[in-house]
């Protein structure tokens, strides 16, 4: 089989069209099943009480945060070495989906550490960690929004992704270290409590929705900034106008 | 013509064209003086509170001079279409925005560095306090121009472009920043902070290898 033939935004966008429906469908069974496990099944927390379930949430969009932008990066690197439009325009249809779970997971943090912290933030190395990759992505969905030409709005938000990626294990580190130094262990997040069965199996179930709902929605996406981008050619004249 | 004498070509000339916009030269550094001394007005004169965070204020106050001037690193010779005939010089590219990344630092880090230790006494910092600000900043200041010649590179000629720049730039100063203040920090607590150094200079060697590349490539970029 030949990938580089869906390389193409003209074969690619059929694919994309057929592909969505599954995921969609594999992202609202999962999420389900994921959202009744972690209301019904799940025990309560003997320490946390009921606000724990939050975590439902807050775990996987963090997991996503962190995974998509990785996954632009490899887009970005793809994009840079083959000269792949579609590169370009995978990158740019999934920012948006992880400033999302960034932003998400920033807010389900924040409301899970009032109760159980007592304050709405801390300056824990994750959450300042997860601030910075939030405004990492808000700095490539401003660069790619304010470029007008295509074939450069692809190539600066490529350099931009992987500078970024490359930087951030340097910014993870340099936060934990500057946390060491200047917080005592007033909150440590970083020693887990030990899970139940049933509460992991309904984080990786979410997870799992999650990874299905960005699918879905990067494929969405992307099919938009393909008619875009494409509107003047043959092929969309003739098939995807329907 | 050797790689030196390329990169020295390109600091020699764009150090002669700062020098003849002479308002430029000094508005990044007194944009440093002022937005340092705001702060006292702001906390309060409280000389013990001053000098805890004097070195977190003169390192976001040296980012933040660092900044300004980066629209112009390229925008002139962008606008001139002189970039575009340097683009297409027999010698390497690279070498050409790795001499522009110099000037710059000679232009808006290196007066920083210098200005510091008036800026200390004002924060009632003590000399050994001063010295190691000065070091850090001389070892962190050419990274900040160094990673900042990537934004400009890629914002340049878009429309927005120095508020965007900032976006894009300063997220990825943090680590110097940590590092830079945390050296000040380490040594009042009586800390061994050569670990500081050794990562500042660490960010050096990464910065002067990896960021002329980088702009370079998206010089060209901007320049297709």
């Amino acid at each position: 089989m030949n990938w580089f033939k869906y390389a193409s935004p003209a074969s690619f966008y059929p694919l994309a069209g057929k592909l969505i429906p599954y995921f969609a469908a594999i992202t609202v069974v999962l999420l389900a099943i994921g959202l009744w496990i972690s209301f019904f099944v799940a025990p309560t927390d003997f320490q946390q009480g009921e606000g724990y379930r939050i975590i439902f949430v807050h775990v996987p969009a963090s997991w996503m945060s962190m995974f998509i932008y990785c996954v632009m990066a490899f887009w970005s690197a793809l994009g840079l070495i083959f000269n792949t439009r579609l590169s370009g325009m995978m990158t740019q249809a999934l920012a948006p989906t992880g400033a999302l779970f960034a932003f998400l997971s920033l807010v389900t943090g924040s409301l899970w550490g009032k109760p159980m912290w007592g304050t709405w933030w801390v300056w824990d190395a994750r959450l300042t960690s997860q601030l910075i990759l939030f405004f990492l992505y808000l700095g490539y969905l401003a660069l790619t929004s304010a470029i007008d030409d295509s074939r450069r709005r692809d190539k600066a938000g490529a350099i931009l992704s992987l500078v970024g990626v490359v930087n951030v294990p340097i910014i993870y580190f340099s936060v934990i270290w500057w946390n060491t130094l200047h917080q005592g262990a007033s909150v440590s997040m970083t020693k887990a409590p030990t899970m139940a069965h049933t509460m992991l199996m309904g984080m990786l179930i979410m997870a799992l929705a999650f990874w299905g709902y960005t699918i879905a929605m990067g494929l969405k996406r992307v099919r938009c900034i393909i008619l875009e981008r494409e509107m003047s050619s043959e092929w969309i004249k003739k098939n995807a106008v329907e | 013509m050797n790689l030196f004498t390329t990169v020295f070509i390109m600091v020699r000339r764009d150090l002669i064209l700062a020098l003849r916009h002479k308002s430029e030269l000094l508005t990044a550094l007194f944009f440093f003086v002022i937005v340092v001394n705001l702060l006292p007005l702001g906390v309060g004169p409280d000389p013990k509170l001053l000098s805890k965070i004097a070195p977190g204020v003169l390192w976001i106050g040296a980012l933040l001079a660092t900044l300004l001037g980066l629209p112009r690193l390229f925008a002139h010779d962008y606008q001139d279409g002189s970039l575009e005939q340097l683009s297409l010089s027999p010698h390497s590219f690279t070498l050409i925005v790795l001499g522009k990344i110099m000037a710059h630092w000679l232009v808006a880090g290196l007066p920083v560095v210098l200005i510091t230790p008036f800026l200390g006494i004002q924060f009632n910092l003590s000399g050994p306090i001063i010295a190691v600000m000065m070091a850090t900043l001389l070892l962190g200041t050419p990274v900040l121009s160094l990673i900042g010649s990537i934004g400009a590179a890629l914002t340049l000629g878009v429309r927005g472009g120095g508020v965007l720049l900032s976006l894009l730039i300063l997220p990825l100063y943090i680590p110097v920043l940590i590092f830079g203040a945390g050296a000040a920090e380490a040594y009042r607590s009586g800390l061994d902070m050569s670990g500081y150094f050794w990562l500042l200079a660490a960010l050096d060697i990464l910065a002067l290898f990896f960021a002329p590349w980088v702009s370079a490539v998206a010089l060209k970029v901007a320049l297709e």
